[in-house]
């Protein structure tokens, strides 16, 4: 019996120094992993978060589709889950409604199973679009460094007319994705067309501009024919000058906004159309001398 | 007739004695009051996200409720050897089937019915409205899908073992139906023979229970399923519950009960 009641002791022991052990081990590999604000369904998740945060952000564009959406068996959903309507929904106006992703049904079944489920391509307007905010912003808890997720929210949020809501939640993206250029875009964007503080934007676009040259720099030049996303993104640094250019001249400085439309020339590529714009300046300032 | 409501009715007292119904809606109720209480972005308009979780616990829960209800049945009048008193009195061993399914099914239906005044009362107090048609149509077809399904469950029960092993089964069959069974078509167009032939088979056979969700129409507000469907819908679901309650009846007719 005394023999027994040491062993359960020293099992305990052994236990508890393991825990001890381990604890601060695991917390640090956490910590290492996730900086900060593990939410609690993130922790019961563990690694299969990012799994279901992609399943939520493609229930946001479910939901952008009220329902009408392709299954997992279905051709169009590989398509859809990466060309998402929510992410440019500016794509996918009336004037260009999409067809469906039905096609003919194969048999009775199929034929008649359409009578209980969305069978009409829709979007969701006015207030109904904040429906699909909730998976949007579960994608953000559960997989935080998916930048599209914040992108995709912040672009809703303002046309929601919720500026302030938006810019929380750029800056929780910014929290955890400090040096990203997109988010740091997007919340210079809010401060120059909502809150019209342009000295602030035009901080936070010039650091954007430092985070894309110290991301894309090393990166290789896009090639037309592959498409990759390990190119460098110049279209971001094309909106960054151009949000400079406007900053400026919101601010009166027409002088800064030509140049920041002469670096805009060098990459754009329409590069004609720029010099139409920094010839539209120069004339506007000799018209005030 | 009378035998037969006379077990059902047993059947339905069960229910409301057993915990199972208060604990699953509790749970649902508690469950979809947390995420009515979740702040997103300050929009107190948000209601498909409360209803779709609301409609997915109540599915699970009117599940669970009907499997277990009508798994356990015939195995414990045997376990507990009061079947021998039934099956004396002047009553067929079919009479009893029947009366345990309709048991079954209405007090699955009763449980429904809370469940959607719940769901109705919950999406009204967001929406201001109250979609009556759309409502009923989905817990009407829900019904019929826990009929297919409690008539499953009693085939089993009378077949398998043990209820566990006929639970078990009936839950991998009942969720594989329901989210693979209405694509079988499609994955058979892109398999070679003769496993395309088979798995086009299947696709007939089974009762495509996916026909009876509704789901994704209340949750985004669209507009009701046209009235005939929902007719054609539910002789279709009458016929798989006759199949398994004939087959039920034929297994248990020859079944030794010692």
């Amino acid at each position: 019996m005394r023999r027994a009641l040491l062993t359960i002791v020293l099992l305990l022991v052994l236990c508890f120094g393991l825990v001890a052990w381990m604890q601060p081990r695991r917390d640090a590999r956490i910590n290492a992993l996730e900086p900060a604000g593990n939410s609690t369904l993130a922790s019961l998740l563990g690694d299969g978060r990012q799994m279901v945060a992609d399943y939520f952000y493609t229930e946001a564009d479910v939901y952008f589709h009220s329902g009408y959406y392709p299954s997992v068996f279905d051709q169009a959903r590989r398509q859809e889950e990466a060309d998402s309507d929510v992410s440019h929904p500016e794509e996918g106006s009336s004037a260009q409604e999409e067809k469906g992703y039905m096609g003919p049904p194969l048999d009775w079944i199929d034929a008649f199973g359409r009578h209980f489920m969305p069978s009409r391509h829709t979007h969701l307007h006015g207030e109904a679009i904040g429906e699909m905010l909730p998976w949007l912003k579960l994608s953000a808890d559960l997989d935080p460094h998916h930048i599209q997720t914040y992108l995709v929210s912040d672009y809703w949020l303002r046309r929601m007319q919720k500026s302030a809501e938006a810019e929380d939640f750029i800056r929780e993206g910014i929290k955890y994705n400090p040096h990203s250029p997109d988010l740091l875009y997007a919340l210079a964007q809010i401060y120059l067309e909502d809150r019209k503080d342009y000295p602030y934007a035009e901080n936070l676009f010039l650091a954007a501009r430092k985070c894309w040259h110290e991301r894309d720099d090393s990166k290789p030049e896009p090639d037309p024919n592959h498409p990759s996303q390990d190119a460098k993104d110049y279209l971001l640094l094309e909106r960054i000058y151009g949000g400079l250019d406007r900053t400026e001249q919101a601010a009166g400085h027409l002088d800064k906004a030509i140049e920041y439309l002469e670096q805009l020339k060098r990459i754009s590529p329409v590069p004609q159309d720029v010099q139409k714009r920094i010839d539209k300046l120069k004339l506007q300032i000799q018209k005030r001398r | 007739m009378n035998k037969i409501f006379a077990v059902a009715g047993v059947v339905i007292r069960e229910l409301y004695r057993r915990k199972d119904f208060y604990v699953l809606f509790i749970l649902t109720v508690i469950i979809t009051g947390l995420s009515w209480i979740v702040n997103f972005f300050h929009d107190e308009q948000i209601i498909r996200f409360i209803k779709e979780i609301c409609l997915l616990l109540i599915w699970i829960s009117a599940l669970v409720i009907a499997v277990t209800t009508a798994a356990r049945q015939i195995p414990a009048e045997r376990e507990t050897r009061t079947i021998f008193p039934l099956l004396a009195k002047p009553i067929s061993r079919w009479q009893v089937v029947v009366g345990k399914f309709i048991g079954c099914w209405i007090a699955s239906g009763l449980a429904l019915v809370v469940f959607y005044i719940f769901f109705a009362l919950v999406s009204a107090s967001r929406e201001h409205t109250l979609p009556f048609d759309s409502y009923f149509q989905a817990l009407w077809l829900h019904w019929q899908f826990l009929g297919i399904v409690i008539g499953m469950t009693l085939l089993g029960s009378v077949a398998l073992s043990t209820p566990s092993a006929n639970m078990t089964i009936i839950f991998v069959i009942t969720l594989g139906i329901l989210f693979v069974g209405g694509f079988l078509h499609k994955v058979a167009q892109g398999m070679s023979e003769p496993s395309a032939s088979i798995v086009t088979a299947i696709y007939f056979i089974i009762p495509h229970l996916e026909l009876f969700n509704v789901n994704e129409l209340i949750i985004h507000n669209w507009p009701p399923v046209p009235w005939p469907d929902v007719l054609i819908a539910t002789v279709y679901g009458l016929a798989y519950m006759a199949v398994f309650l004939v087959a039920g009846c034929l297994v248990f007719r020859r079944k030794a009960l010692n």
